[in-house]
């Protein structure tokens, strides 16, 4: 996977905010691959930058906010330095499309769901008439709609939760889109439903050949659809390794802490393992590992200054100071050691 | 009657007026809940368990059947002392921390709400002290009194939400997805508290929430609703290692477990209501183990009581 070049690539990106004369850094310098192909799954707690880091894919950005400096490298071009709404619209819907986790402000309530994707492929692929209605009736079988012949006619409230987020899904998908992010889909979902949709874009995927990168705080969903994980905290990706590596051999402190929270991982009448105190404000400068004020093992470097990205093999590395060589040997939590045995009793 | 701190008795709520759009949300449902104990509630969006809470607090109406407390029945009309007891002793906390908290009432006013309701007090001192406990007891500075909802965090809020509850000094708990809406760092904190309070004021959970893998971890018994029915009730370790009705096995298989070797490799089953064949004879609500409960007709209780038993002989 590391050898061949990637589909996108972000370096060192910055993102600010203006909010009522006060500037806010979302994100401090992030840097990922996507590979084509691929599933890549973006985790981390709430204001930690996933869906700003994603939406800037798409020029995407609230008004107030701005790419400061970095690169997003896609299809030979520096997509970051995008400014009119004509170039984004080459990228948007078209070659980068996004679903979001509450279907219903995706969809227009006031018109059928069929018109709903007709326009996009009149917008995107020249389509009008007969041939939009057709290929939209085909788009709708094929994320599962059943009987989309009348179904096309409806409208967004005649749909269930679930067939809502289908809908939108064939939206996205209309135009086949190289890259596809997926925001949470599956967030305002019963279990049942979920784990139905993540096997309809699982099977979409396979069927289109696109690259997916899922934004999820739930462990359990990107420990089935992903193949790569990034974990992101305070605007930074402070970890990122295959699916395997993330959940067998993590490194970061954070992403212990992250893991060890999990009710699934806790022993019943134990307390839970809790991350205590709060993110950083990012309206300040951060110095040091962001991470440091929380974590219990906090080195004195952490406080002074940031780490850079360390290795631990071709696909996963770790921005802590723990994975320096004169650092003392720190052993993960029992949550993690557990996951870690458990995993190893497979191998045999 | 045993020693149920709280019986549901064959309750039904039906919504809609008219006979034409009458809707029943519960249809039927019985179970106790013990003192002391920490009873699940689980089921999908719509099944009817929010309902269910909401009866149990006397928001929603019946349609039929009783709720119990103590073995004195406080659903229809009771009495004043009754009811002052019931409005004292069974608090609600909820979802959403965000819509659940009055935005323009300072904390001070929130958290005695209960108290003003019931007059819970005899001076503006005692009143005061008591807000300061609740909110010390839930991990926030009684400094906090003097602030508005929104300068607080989500996981402050429901925090904030639970006082108000603990203020009242209840003895059951009806926690409508009290961590749902919560980021994830976040709901270790307060499930910790929940389990921290049950062990110190020895409260009694009716925990109502989708989703199952927080469920077993702090429940003792859990119920199963589908489509306003129980189908299964057990104890929760028990449910979750033998797992009898079809419904119940479609929603734990889909259950997404933090182990990305597993998951990759589990199959996911569906539950389709065609599979039972009630043309000869209905279900009914039966007791395939001891403390495992089923819904279910003759033909499947046999097939079901086969199936634990083989599963512990099983090593
Ligand atoms: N329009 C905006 N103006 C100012 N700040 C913003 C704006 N949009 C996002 N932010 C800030 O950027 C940071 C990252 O936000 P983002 O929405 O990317 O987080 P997230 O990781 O997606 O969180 P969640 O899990 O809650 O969706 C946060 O501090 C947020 O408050
Ligand atoms: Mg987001």
């Amino acid at each position: 996977m590391a050898s061949t070049t990637p589909l996108l690539s972000v370096r060192d990106l910055v993102i600010k905010f203006n909010l009522r004369g006060q500037v806010l850094t979302a994100i401090r310098g992030a840097s990922l691959d996507l590979y084509e192909g691929e599933t890549l799954a973006i985790v981390g707690e709430s204001g930690s930058g996933k869906s700003v880091f994603t939406k800037s894919f798409l020029g995407m950005l609230d008004q107030n906010g701005w790419v400061d400096s970095g690169s997003i490298m896609f299809e030979g071009k520096d997509i970051a330095g995008y400014k009119s709404q004509d170039e984004w619209r080459r990228i948007r819907g078209k070659k980068i499309s996004m679903v979001f986790q509450d279907p219903m402000t995706a969809l227009n309530p006031l018109r059928t769901i069929g018109k709903q994707i007709e326009e996009v492929l009149e917008l995107h692929q020249g389509l009008s008439g007969k041939h939009a209605t057709l290929a939209a009736i085909d788009i709708l079988s094929k994320v599962g709609i059943p009987d989309a012949q009348t179904r096309h006619k409806q409208y967004p409230h005649e749909f269930s939760g679930g067939m809502r987020q289908r809908v939108v899904i064939a939206i996205a998908m209309a135009c086949k889109p190289k890259i596809l992010i997926c925001d949470e889909p599956t967030t305002a979902l019963d279990v049942t439903i979920q784990a139905q949709i993540l096997d309809l874009i699982r099977a979409l995927q396979s069927d289109f050949g696109f690259t997916t990168i899922y934004i999820t705080h739930d462990l359990g969903v990107v420990a089935n659809v992903a193949d790569r994980v990034a974990v992101m905290y305070a605007g930074q990706i402070i970890e990122q390794g295959t699916v395997e590596e993330l959940f067998y051999d993590p490194r970061h402190p954070y992403s212990w802490a992250l893991l060890s929270s999990l009710p699934q991982l806790g022993i019943k009448h134990e307390a839970l393992y809790a991350i205590k105190g709060t993110p950083p404000n990012l309206f300040n400068p951060v110095q040091g590992d962001a991470f440091a004020p929380r974590n219990p093992n906090a080195l004195n470097i952490d406080f002074l200054l940031e780490p850079p990205d360390f290795s631990v093999s071709p696909t996963h590395t770790v921005r802590s100071w723990l994975l320096d060589g004169r650092a003392p040997r720190l052993e993960p939590p029992p949550a993690i050691k557990a996951l870690k045995a458990k995993y190893e009793r497979s191998e045999q | 009657m045993s020693d149920a701190l709280l019986t549901v008795d064959k309750l039904r709520v039906e919504f809609g007026s008219s006979a034409k759009k009458r809707f029943t949300a519960v249809k039927d449902v019985s179970f106790e809940i013990m003192k002391g104990e920490t009873f699940g509630l689980v089921g999908e969006s719509g099944s009817g368990k929010t309902t269910i809470g909401r009866s149990i607090v006397r928001i929603n109406e019946l349609s039929s059947g009783r709720i119990l407390w103590k073995g004195k029945q406080i659903s229809g009309t009771i009495s004043k002392e009754l009811d002052r007891e019931v409005v004292q002793k069974i608090q609600m906390i909820f979802q959403d921390p965000m819509a659940s908290l009055n935005e323009r009432a300072k904390v001070d006013y929130i958290v005695s709400e209960g108290l003003y309701n019931i007059g819970g007090f005899a001076n503006e001192a005692e009143r005061k002290a008591k807000v300061e406990k609740a909110l010390l007891e839930v991990g926030l500075l009684p400094e906090f009194a003097s602030r508005f909802p929104h300068e607080f965090s989500g996981g402050q809020r429901q925090r904030i939400g639970i006082a108000r509850a603990l203020i009242m000094e209840p003895e059951l708990l009806v926690a409508d997805e009290p961590i749902s809406a919560l980021d994830v760092s976040i709901r270790a904190q307060v499930l910790n508290l929940l389990s921290e309070l049950q062990k110190k004021n020895g409260l009694t959970y009716l925990f109502i929430a989708h989703d199952l893998s927080v469920v077993r971890f702090i429940t003792d018994r859990i119920a199963v609703i589908n489509k306003g029915d129980i189908v299964e009730l057990a104890e929760t370790e028990e449910l979750f290692e033998h797992p009898l009705h079809p419904y119940t096995k479609a929603l734990l298989s889909a259950i997404p477990v933090p182990d990305p070797r597993q998951e990759k490799r589990k199959k996911i089953r569906i539950y389709d209501p065609a599979c039972h064949d009630y043309s000869k004879e209905g279900p009914s609500w039966q007791e395939a183990a001891p403390g495992h409960y089923v819904l279910g007709n003759a033909a499947e209780l046999a097939r079901y009581r086969e199936e634990i038993a083989g599963a512990h002989a099983a090593p």
